[in-house]
């Protein structure tokens, strides 16, 4: 089973990533890195993560969150998270990294915010 | 011995021990994590202490694997897991050239936010109740742990 599964689906203009695993170093990272960079390659602007399914992040996964976020911004890009477990959403407190990112805890909303 | 940290020396700890010598590759991460893991449930330590340990390993191993040896697969990364009533303790060494943690920029100051790098401490100092690093006399960094029950 891969460390870090990503299903795409599409609400109008927004892509969703369900993502289920984990992202750490090696295999989770890159399965990260990779579909986010094969959506800005089609052409997306507008992505949400939903994080629901990943329990476990490190800090490389972080960083990758980080590098792809800076990234897609700066091809005038969107790029949110959608539910957060309690345990990633500690570690982006302790990183003050919730001061960085928007997170959602309800799909509806979230897909507003792109508007 | 020149210890690198303010924080004082560990408390030993000496119940159970295991060592573990292992290549400095990426996946021996995942592989001292395993092992820790198997450790750590023998141990009988809380299932958010596991957790913390867990992190607090992966870190320490992807900083000896990444940092200290640069995953020169000809250096091994060396871990000692001990364990008593009061507590689990890990060691984890590496070969490379030495390791001041004070020169890491704080990765929660606004202007570093941004990084894609330099959390990993940040996450071992939040998860364990001790962190200590220090270059003994044959070389590299030794990080030593300690999660009290």
């Amino acid at each position: 089973m891969a460390e870090l599964e990503v299903k795409e689906r599409q609400a109008g203009d927004v892509t969703i990533l369900d993502m289920n695993g984990a992202v750490r170093i090696g295999e989770g990272s890159i399965a990260l890195r990779d579909a986010i960079r094969g959506l800005a390659d089609g052409g997306k602007k507008k992505m949400l993560l939903n994080l629901a399914g990943v329990k476990y992040i490190d800090s490389s996964g972080i960083g990758e969150l980080i590098a792809n976020y800076t990234t897609v911004r700066r091809q005038g890009g969107q790029l949110k998270l959608l539910n957060l477990t309690d345990k990633i959403q500690s570690l982006l407190v302790i990183t003050k990294l919730l001061t960085v990112f928007d997170v959602f805890e309800d799909e509806a909303e979230a897909l507003k915010s792109f508007q | 011995m020149e210890w690198l940290s303010e924080r004082p020396c560990l408390n030993p700890v000496t119940e159970e021990t295991t060592e573990l010598s292992l290549p400095s590759r990426i996946e021996t991460v995942a592989e001292a994590a395993a092992a820790v893991a198997d450790f750590v449930s023998r141990s009988g330590v809380s299932d958010d202490a596991a957790f913390g340990i867990d992190m607090a390993v992966r870190e320490a191993v992807t900083n000896a694997v990444v940092h200290g040896n640069s995953k020169d697969e000809d250096k091994v990364v060396d871990i000692i897991l001990k364990s008593s009533p009061e507590a689990v303790e890990i060691s984890v060494h590496d070969q490379g050239t030495g390791f001041n943690p004070n020169e890491v920029p704080d990765p929660t100051a606004e202007e570093n936010l941004l990084k894609t790098s330099g959390r990993g401490i940040l996450f071992m100092r939040n998860f364990m109740d001790e962190v200590v690093w220090f270059v003994p006399p044959e070389g590299g960094t030794t990080v030593r742990m300690l999660k009290r029950r």
